[in-house]
């Protein structure tokens, strides 16, 4: 029987048996689909991370010069006491990598935290409060929509100027033009100058939030009631710079500290790669555990498969008799019955798919990014699928082609 | 034109008994079916039944032949012997010419396909196909085209006037309708022989009626026939009666009657 045929016959047994086939399938569907969701949305999540999250949270071509590493997971008991044993990092310090750096390099000194603001018109309202310098808008492509930034002079000066997100212009001034108004943090009023425009949220936390102040401001002993500084972060016009900067920034400190060669560096300069492995270890986590489940589904559904193969050469007996006696070949019942159970199962694995792109879809609608789906995985999860029926159809298409035709006419 | 069945009583009387000379028949063109001391036995538990302890039996082309015998006697040994659904444990059988009894499995299979259509007392047919996808599925493992399959099979159909019920399935059809179609399966690829077991064993008096009929029609259209009864009134309609008893042919004779009102 030639090979089109076999597949007809599979389709047509398939038909005529819809519910049962939908759940002989059922188990390799939900396998495929949950692996289509997990890869989808970690993908999407990876995406996110790395073309806005770099940009928006760490910024393009940027490192950042601080006491210690903020993103350095794992942490060990040694390393903490040795980054509490650091020298802490003045102004002094940051003017030392200013000075050292290529020209064409942005630097902005980077205090920042969570700090209420309120306002006469409203209840106070928690704030990613930054202090910083005037560069600052211009390395994390902030865009002031009315209003202004605040200058150069005016953080020499320390002048008690406010730049807010869109969502603190909404709270504290409901619907009012925030612009001249005062904001207060600390205590201390500050007159807003310009209002930035919306950005939307990364991973739930709003971008909006922001209430950017000069450095000089008493806003930063808020943040770092040592007086120190929190971070600079500096930004090359170039990766190429930006590395030049980076090793510029190494020599300066590690000379104004006095280190000797072969000691550790006393203070951190971490670059958005730094982040962005963080996130890799994250990612692979999440790969892991999101394709180790969907495969334990997938084996069970394959099981599922089996059995029902089984029974169902079992309950066909007389048929695969009839057929014998018409001149089936052993060949032509082993094909039947592998056909039919990886049509079933590749069937299954497009289901999955199509479930698994709506369900990963909808999840990643929910976090505000977008899902990605790799082509070769579809194709892969397909080919798995189509794979699990033919090698779990082995053994019950065996047993059907190896039935005595005599004996399996007598079934009843 | 079919005999008067009630007359026809098989019986032992001497003016019908023709005893039917095949010792002699060389398989070939002329003989469709010659076998040579053909043997079958069970092992059931330990203990070895002999169901056929040696039969010779030959058969020509066109020749319509019932076998008969009480239960137990081989019969269905026999006719599974000879339908090549089973291998003997000795002796030799030859089918169109070709040596089956020591064919392998797949090679039985095409045997069974070119050379042989079934005729089941239970109709075996496939419960959820139409009657015309039954009719084909001889063709579908022979090999043959959709298009010239779906011809092949409407044709039978229409041989045994069913052509208005192909589409049908079988739990549609009544009794006599669905052995027609079993039939007409059998007869789609053009078999050497036609092998009916029990052909009426499930059907009334008036369907076996029209049943024996259209085997009456095949039979002096020139296609072999050979049938497994154990009913009288049906091996009647035969031209030749052989009987087994106990694993071998008890007689072999040649149906007076039906003979004689046919004129040979």
């Amino acid at each position: 029987m030639p090979f089109f045929e076999s597949v007809a016959l599979a389709l047509n047994t398939i038909r005529v048996q819809k519910l049962k086939s939908f759940f002989t399938l059922l188990g390799v569907m939900i396998g495929v689909m949950f692996l289509i969701a997990v890869v989808s949305i970690v993908q999407g999540m990876s995406n996110y991370v790395e073309n806005d999250f770099a940009a928006k949270i760490i910024g393009v071509n940027t490192f950042t010069f601080r006491r210690r590493p903020n993103f350095n997971p794992n942490t060990t008991d040694d390393q903490w006491r040795e980054f509490q044993r650091r020298p802490r990092i003045y102004a002094a310090d940051a003017e030392l990598v200013r000075s050292v750096l290529p020209t064409g390099n942005k630097a902005a000194i980077v205090n920042q935290n969570f700090l209420y603001a309120s306002s006469k018109l409203s209840r106070p309202r928690q704030v990613q409060a930054i202090a910083t310098e005037a560069a600052y808008f211009d390395i994390k492509k902030l865009v002031v929509e009315s209003g202004r930034a605040f200058s150069a002079q005016e953080v020499g000066a320390g002048a008690k100027v406010i730049v807010i997100g869109t969502d603190i212009a909404d709270h504290l001034f409901n619907g009012l033009d925030p612009l001249g108004r005062e904001v207060r943090i600390g205590g201390m009023p500050y007159t807003v100058i310009g209002v930035l425009e919306k950005q939307g949220s990364v991973f739930g936390f709003s971008l909006d939030r922001m209430a950017i102040v000069p450095w000089t401001t008493p806003v930063s002993r808020l943040i770092q009631s040592k007086g120190d500084l929190q971070s600079m972060i500096v930004q090359g016009s170039s990766r190429e710079e930006m590395q030049d900067g980076i090793e510029n920034a190494r020599e300066a400190m590690r000379g104004s500290r006095h280190l000797a060669p072969g000691r550790p560096d006393n203070f951190a300069l971490e670059t958005e790669d730094s982040a962005l492995a963080f996130f890799d270890g994250l990612k692979r986590q999440m790969i892991v555990f999101g394709t180790a489940l969907p495969a334990i589904g997938l084996v069970v559904g394959a099981m599922v498969i089996m059995n029902i193969m089984l029974v169902a050469v079992a309950e066909r007996t007389r048929e695969i008799g009839i057929r014998k006696a018409l001149g089936a070949t052993r060949r032509d019942i082993l094909l039947q019955f592998l056909i039919e159970a990886a049509t079933l199962t590749g069937i299954g694995g497009v289901l999955g798919i199509l479930v698994g792109l709506t369900a990963g879809r909808g999840v990643t609608a929910l976090m505000n990014i977008e899902a990605r789906t790799p082509v070769g995985l579809t194709l892969l999860a397909v080919a798995v699928s189509v794979a699990i029926g033919l090698v779990f159809g082995v053994i019950p298409a065996r047993r059907a082609a190896r039935m005595d035709p005599v004996e399996a006419l007598r079934y009843e | 034109m079919s005999p008067q069945t009630d007359d026809v009583a098989l019986s032992t009387t001497a003016e019908r008994k023709v005893v039917v000379q095949s010792a002699g028949a060389q398989p070939g063109k002329d003989w469709v079916i010659v076998t040579r001391g053909l043997k079958r036995e069970y092992d059931m538990g330990g203990e070895i039944v002999r169901a056929l302890q040696g039969v010779d039996l030959a058969i020509r082309k066109n020749e319509y032949v019932a076998i008969m015998g009480p239960s137990g006697s081989g019969k269905s040994t026999l006719m599974n012997l000879i339908g090549c659904l089973d291998t003997p444990n000795g002796g030799e059988y030859w089918l169109s010419g070709q040596l089956v009894s020591t064919m392998k499995d797949d090679e039985l299979a095409r045997v069974r396909n070119k050379e042989i259509g079934f005729v089941f007392q239970t109709f075996n047919l496939l419960p959820r196909a139409s009657a015309l996808h039954n009719v084909e599925l001889p063709l579908v493992y022979a090999g043959v085209g959709s298009a010239e399959r779906k011809e092949r099979a409407m044709e039978a159909l229409t041989k045994v006037q069913l052509a208005d019920r192909a589409s049908h399935r079988p739990n549609e059809l009544s009794g006599g309708q669905r052995q027609r179609v079993a039939i007409a399966r059998a007869l789609v690829n053009r078999p050497a022989i036609l092998l009916a077991d029990e052909p009426t064993g499930n059907l009334d008096s008036t369907t076996s009626e029209e049943i024996m009929r259209v085997f009456e029609n095949l039979a002096s259209t020139g296609q072999t026939v050979i049938m497994v009864t154990h009913e009288p009134d049906i091996a009647a309609h035969a031209r030749r009666v052989v009987v087994l008893r106990d694993g071998k042919i008890a007689s072999d004779e040649r149906n007076q009657k039906v003979t004689s009102s046919l004129g040979l």
